[in-house]
């Protein structure tokens, strides 16, 4: 009995540390194939079908980022005067906003091919970038480039970036006049306000 | 008759409103980049209205009568011309390899690739890049400029302005066709309406992401604008977390 115990105990042990131990661009190449193979079966999603994309990304997709860290970056210099709660709040909203934009993507997608670009990377790393390009036939290609730290968790996406730009810096100054005007507590407004304007945008499309 | 009359008035309407919140706009502490937010926030309304009624719609239909094929040809087209643009910007940044990368890709393509039709070289290895004079003076040393939003061109800065004239009058295409101006005109435009084709599909993507939809355009620009000049590897911003 003891014996079957720790037996079990080494197995989830070095399970946990094979996970903890993908390599960032294994983990990206992954999970981009896993979702890209799913959509390409899925008529739903590919008619459009938002709830569905929302269950696809929630399950696959999220587990992957740091939405913390994505929003402090997003927050820039006013996130350490927001309390443990704002910072909560915020995290929460900003994800939703991420999610919502994003996911309709998939729902747009048809023939682009992931290329996966050469990826080096030195033992101790604990911040990395890897490299992608869509490639769609009769367009330029597009540069998509995930940031990754480690964590004791594996490796967690914490920034996006299409073409050079980044889809969380990229709210800096929008973030910053919110928080000019109506302080963190005005910020968090704003967006439960987006958010509650596109859950409409989804109901309409829906209802039609 | 009546129509273009209505659009007329319509423009006209708009150019009063942003003028008069240019005159209204006075931000504090906005972006570094972006001393002039009240004049680009008025033309940024303008370009909105002016693409509403006329650029998108033209975009549109563009998009609806080519077929894929056409498109990707005329894409491949524009772009074999860039080449010419790219050798000489990759010369004048002293990016000698890149530069001969790009004479050999017109070579191919201007030949085997039917004047540019298709684009042979890609599939043969050689990259395609994309510079510009505008990327040019920034190697050369102004790499900061402030933020300039131009009606039917767009969001551009005053560096890349300066670039973009040079870059339309170092085009072949401005002096091939020089004994018909319309048909010249439409050549110079064609890219412009390829180009908002292309982004038609991401319109949805910007509406629903941005929370002030000018500060979204203007900072993805300026972001953008940072990747093309470090060719694709830009040095990661701080983080600005202290």
């Amino acid at each position: 009995m003891m014996k079957k115990l720790i037996a079990l105990l080494f197995a989830t042990f070095f399970a946990s540390i094979a996970l903890a131990q993908e390599a960032p661009d294994v983990l990206v190449k992954r999970v981009t194939e896993e979702v890209l193979e799913i959509v390409r079966k899925d008529k739903e999603i590919q008619n459009g079908d938002t709830s569905r994309v929302l269950e696809l990304v929630d399950a696959k997709v999220l587990p992957n980022f740091n939405f913390p860290h994505m929003t402090a970056l997003a927050v820039g210099k006013d996130w350490r005067k927001a309390t443990p709660a704002q910072q909560k709040r915020l995290t929460g909203e900003f994800q939703e906003l991420l999610v919502r934009t994003y996911s309709n993507a998939l729902t747009s997608y048809k023939n682009q091919r992931v290329v996966y670009k050469p990826f080096k990377m030195n033992a101790g790393d604990t911040d990395v970038l890897v490299r992608t390009e869509v490639d769609e036939p009769g367009r330029k290609p597009v540069q998509l480039d995930y940031s990754l730290e480690k964590l004791d968790a594996g490796w967690k996406v914490y920034d996006v970036t299409v073409a050079g730009i980044s889809l969380v810096t990229n709210y800096r100054d929008q973030f910053a006049q919110e928080v000019r005007s109506g302080g963190i507590d005005g910020l968090i407004q704003s967006l439960v306000t987006k958010n509650k304007s596109l859950q409409g945008n989804v109901a309409k499309a829906d209802g039609k | 008759m009546m129509k273009s009359r209505t659009m007329k008035r319509r423009v006209t309407a708009l150019l009063a409103t942003g003028l008069l919140m240019s005159g209204g706009a006075a931000l504090a502490q906005g972006n570094p980049n972006d001393p002039y937010e009240g004049f680009n926030r008025a033309m940024f309304a303008v370009n909105e209205g002016l693409d509403e009624v006329a650029i998108k719609p033209i975009a549109q239909a563009y998009d609806f009568v080519t077929p894929l094929p056409v498109r990707a040809g005329v894409g491949d087209f524009f772009s074999n011309i860039a080449d010419i643009r790219n050798a000489l910007n990759n010369t004048l940044q002293g990016k000698m390899a890149d530069a001969g990368n790009d004479l050999g890709r017109l070579l191919i393509n201007s030949t085997v690739g039917i004047f540019g039709l298709f684009d042979v070289a890609s599939e043969l290895g050689l990259e395609r890049h994309d510079e510009d004079f505008g990327q040019t003076l920034a190697v050369w040393g102004w790499d900061n400029s402030s933020f300039l939003f131009w009606p039917v061109v767009g969001p551009k800065t005053v560096r890349d302005t300066g670039g973009l004239v040079v870059d339309i009058y170092s085009d072949p295409t401005w002096y091939t066709l020089n004994k018909s101006v319309a048909a010249r005109n439409s050549l110079v435009a064609l890219p412009f309406v390829d180009v908002r084709a292309s982004l038609l599909p991401s319109d949805k993507v910007v509406e629903e992401a941005a929370l002030d939809k000018y500060a979204y355009v203007r900072d993805a620009y300026l972001q953008r604008r940072r990747n093309q000049i470090f060719d694709g590897r830009p040095p990661r911003l701080e983080d600005d977390l202290d």
